[in-house]
């Protein structure tokens, strides 16, 4: 059986040290070793973003890296949006437009659409739906996906 | 007179809709119906705390990995599984052989009737693999990654055959036969041959020859659709665990907890008692989660590895390539106009792909393909084909776009030569109250008409579109719907708030719908109801969350839940009160008699003091009433490269009652999206072998946001007589038009009329080409 390696991360704001085997994605170690379930698997193969996370900030697909290269980066997901018991605004969008059916890819969209806010807190329509295209939703057919989204930026605004 | 409600992109304020009281407060003296409250579910889904099924966790567990058979047809000599075995970490390895004998028997397990022996070999191949694809052996490891490894060491010794991959090859005189004992049923005569074919089925009224012959313009084409996959995100996924005294729990993600139990039951020979089946949190359906895929075998590897638990979670190649897509079809369809306009006959023959056994959706497709249309002569033929490709299931309206394609393209052509409108030839055809679907049932009050209607008043349609390469096409869809069965209970809490426990899985906000009705009844407010999802040893059977029919029957036992507290609260405080409990009334969340009074939450408290309360309640409601639904669609050709942008979208849809009109449109513009998606890119590639060719989210393409516009929703609301709330079932007549729509934009757009799904940058580029070099009285480029 393959040797586990520590890894040494800070994780939605908390220092984390963790095991790892070294073939273990990302998305692997945050659900498999870590308890975090919130980032979930859509295609394992970067086409679905459900997986999304930020890795210092950047938008990443987190079944693209391996966990162990997380080594003193920092990390947020899903579980690190909310702050002080608090929903973000996305999340609070989300809620009041009926932006979610099923829910599977909605933790990848929350993360996706802060890292474009967090760029570009004036998006227009377009600038949106170009950004989330790496994010696949099968239920909703993303129109209320987009309105939450320029919802909360119109709030920035 | 109904009641239409725009939701236009012009018109849509972003201040004001996201407002959680929403637009709808008090409309026909509602309180709660019409509302947009927030989903009791949605902060767990929001904050990535919901649980779905691959995110059960357990001490001990282990994972399970499946073998699929490379070929797409093959007998299977034989599987070595000794490598396997040895691998350390691996716990067991199932084959077929580990199942119990199937029966040769037909049943019913919860979508559709199936033979109880294709069930089982479908969950791992015995004597033959039908499909690229098709699960031969699984392996139960301590970690996913060992579990992967072993099945790579599984030696499966094959004896490849021709694959047999379309209606055509399936039919063809020397065609190579699937399924050794499959003879054709032809309404109930049986042939004598092996076969590929079946079924075979008609429906039929009037004169057809007498109507085609004496027609003042007839329109006759024959198209080709592509199989194509319900695509939901999250993969199939399963854990079984054995307790010591041998009962069975099962979490999963399923549109039908009960339907998994039955399944399981049948494969396994294990009765339902033992069985308690736990539906998870779920990642989208829209019919493929209903056909058990991973259940029963990691029940078999959890039996085999010492009632370890194990837990299976499939891959998205192992979704796309072994997971019921829907049927690919050939189809024919003719129909004559007299010289006013109106259809005097109308022919469909529908040939569908039903995937490695019998049970293509061909049934509800002839139902679905002439039902917007007053017909008097009409005959529609069914075929069901086995071919090597996944047994297909349900898909969102099942069948129903393929069928809704060839029709709206010919009704659209034949407005176009008429010199029509087409939503006016639509109107002028449309089918009414008493009109017959086509295997003649008759229909009570529905609202196609009022659909189209609603597309040609709509600022859509009333907008001319400028451009060259730019066209507009319309169509119109019908679904059937459906009531089933459900049952739930509620128990009040003395602080008035109720516990409703169902058993339908919540896809796509039903526990708002679902409290929404309980709340209505019992005139108290949406927070104080709390819907939960409940397991199979719950409450009583519950058919699956599909057929359009959850708000409508498990939304009907709320009502009747809120009935039922409400009579018994009424009988309770006739007691306290001393009065009979006639005299006792409930108007506005207060109980009333002489000159008691109490309100809801102080009742519920003074009801319980000797003797809790609850009440259950089943229901098996018949009178669901059917779906149109018509849709208008811009789009642009480049003509470079034959890409298709959707410039703008409406639909118009008769949703009944909406309980939660948020929740309405977006089951509208999802099953849209669908239908975009299947119109413009999305099929299934084989190689001449049966090899699946893009088993992956990059090579099957479905939309993404940059793909679609805003998707505007009009909300027709004709009450349906069937329900106490007028809910008619919404998820799923709106998949059903885009194809022909979309299809009839393009000629619109182009001049070409495609004959084939999907309307892909590849096939509209060829079409484009071969209608020029007719023009230019060229040879067809690529035609030799
Ligand atoms: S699971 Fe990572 S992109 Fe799909
Ligand atoms: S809500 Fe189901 S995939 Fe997006």
């Amino acid at each position: 059986m393959a040797n586990k390696t520590a890894v040494e991360t800070t994780l939605n704001g908390e220092e984390t040290t963790f095991l790892c085997e070294p073939r273990q994605t990302l998305l692997e170690a945050l659900r498999d070793e870590l308890g975090l379930i919130g980032s979930k698997e859509g295609c394992g193969n970067g086409n679905c973003g459900a997986c999304n996370v930020l890795l210092d900030g950047v938008l990443v697909n987190s079944c693209l890296v391996l966990a162990p290269e997380i080594e003193g980066r920092s990390v947020v997901t899903i579980e690190g949006i909310a702050e002080d018991g608090e929903l973000h605004p996305l999340q609070q969008k989300f809620l009041e437009h009926a932006s979610l059916q099923c829910g599977i890819c909605t933790p990848g969209f929350i993360v996706s659409s802060k890292a474009l806010l967090d760029e570009n807190p004036n998006p227009t329509e377009h600038d949106v739906r170009l950004w989330l295209a790496g994010n696949l939703c099968r239920c909703t057919g993303y129109d209320k996906i987009v309105r939450a989204v320029l919802d909360v930026a119109q709030n920035n605004a | 007179m109904a009641d239409t409600k725009h939701n236009g992109t012009a018109a849509y304020d972003l201040a004001s809709n996201g407002k959680v009281d929403g637009d709808g407060t008090g409309q026909n003296g509602y309180k709660v119906i019409g509302t947009r409250p927030v989903r009791p579910d949605g902060v767990d889904k929001v904050t990535g705390r919901a649980v779905y099924a691959a995110d059960v966790q357990m001490t001990g567990l282990l994972h399970g990995k499946i073998l699929r058979s490379p070929h797409a047809h093959a007998h299977i000599r034989s599987i070595d599984t000794s490598k396997a075995e040895a691998l350390p970490g691996v716990r067991a390895v199932v084959t077929a052989a580990d199942l119990p004998v199937a029966e040769d028997k037909i049943e019913d397990l919860g979508e559709g009737a199936i033979n109880l022996k294709y069930l089982s070999d479908n969950i791992l191949a015995h004597e033959k693999a039908l499909y690229h694809g098709h699960a031969v052996a699984a392996v139960a490891a301590i970690s996913p990654h060992i579990a992967e490894e072993a099945v790579s060491l599984i030696d499966v010794d094959y004896d490849l055959l021709p694959a047999v991959m379309t209606v055509d090859d399936a039919l063809a005189d020397d065609a190579p036969i699937l399924l050794d004992t499959l003879r054709t049923d032809a309404m109930g005569e049986i042939g004598a041959q092996p076969t590929n074919l079946a079924s075979f089925f008609r429906h039929q009224r009037g004169d057809l020859d007498a109507a085609f012959a004496d027609a003042h313009l007839v329109v006759e084409r024959a198209f080709r659709t592509e199989t194509v996959h319900q695509g939901y995100i999250e993969p199939q996924a399963a854990t079984a665990l054995y307790s010591a005294d041998g009962q069975i729990t099962i979490w999963t993600s399923t549109q039908g907890s009960f339907a998994v139990r039955g399944q399981v039951a049948e494969i396994l020979k294990i009765p339902v008692s033992r069985l308690k089946v736990i539906p998870t949190e779920i990642g989208g359906g829209f019919g493929g989660k209903i056909n058990v895929y991973v259940e029963p075998v990691a029940v078999l590897l959890s039996q085999k590895a010492g009632y370890e638990p194990v837990k299976i979670v499939m891959n998205r190649a192992d979704v796309l390539a072994a997971t019921g897509p829907t049927s690919g079809s050939n189809i024919r369809v003719k129909i004559a106009v007299d010289v006013n306009g109106k259809i005097t006959a109308g022919l469909a023959e529908l040939y569908y792909e039903a995937g490695a056994y019998p049970g293509s959706p061909v049934g509800a497709a002839a139902n679905v393909s002439l039902a917007p249309y007053a017909i008097d002569n009409l005959q529609v033929d069914g075929y069901d084909i086995v071919v090597n490709r996944p047994r297909s299931a349900a898909y969102r309206a099942p069948g129903g776009t393929n069928a809704a394609f060839a029709v709206e393209s010919v009704v659209d052509e034949l407005a176009e030569k008429l010199g029509m409108d087409a939503a006016d030839f639509r109107i002028l055809n449309g089918a009414k109250e008493k009109d017959r679907r086509p295997d003649g049932v008759q229909y009570a009050r529905i609202g196609q008409i009022e659909t189209v209607q609603a597309i040609k008043n709509s600022r859509h349609y009333q907008t001319s579109l400028e451009g060259k390469y730019r066209g507009r096409g319309i169509a119109s869809g019908y679904w059937n719907n459906w009531g089933g069965q459900s049952s739930a209970t509620a128990a009040l809490n003395p602080d008035g708030t109720v516990n409703l426990n169902e058993a339908s899985t919540d896809i796509g906000g039903t526990r708002a719908s679902i409290s929404m009705q309980l709340a209505e009844a019992l005139e108290i407010g949406y927070e104080q109801v709390k819907t939960r999802v409940v397991d199979t040893d719950t409450v009583a059977y519950n058919d699956v969350t599909g057929g359009s029919r959850t708000t409508f029957a498990t939304g009907w036992a709320a009502y009747d839940l809120g009935q039922k507290l409400k009579q018994e609260m009424k009988r309770r405080l006739a007691d306290v009160w001393d009065v009979s409990p006639q005299d006792v009334s409930y108007e506005d969340g207060i109980f009333y008699a002489g000159d008691e009074s109490l309100p809801f939450v102080e009742a519920a408290n003074v009801v319980q003091r000797e003797e809790p309360l609850m009440a259950s309640s089943t229901v098996h409601p018949q009178d669901f009433g059917p779906g149109f639904s018509t849709q208008c669609v811009d789009v642009e050709i480049d003509p470079e490269t034959g890409k298709i942008t959707i410039l703008r979208y409406t639909i118009a849809q008769d949703v009944g009652k909406a309980i939660h009109p948020s929740y309405v449109e977006g089951q509208m513009q999802g099953g849209v999206a669908q239908g975009i998606g299947w119109a413009i890119n999305e099929e299934y590639i084989y190689d001449d072998e049966g090899h699946l060719l893009n088993a992956s989210l990059l090579d099957y393409r479905m939309p993404t946001a940059l793909d679609l516009p805003m998707i505007d929703t009009i909300l027709v609301e004709v009450p349906s007589p069937g329900h106490p709330y007028g809910v008619r079932g919404v998820g799923e007549v709106n998949i059903v038009p885009p194809a022909g729509a979309i299809a009839n934009a393009v000629y619109d757009a182009t001049g070409v009329r495609m004959d084939k799904l999907p309307i892909s940058p590849a096939n509209l580029l060829e079409a484009m080409w071969a209608k020029e070099a007719e023009a230019a009285g060229k040879p067809v480029p690529g035609d030799d």
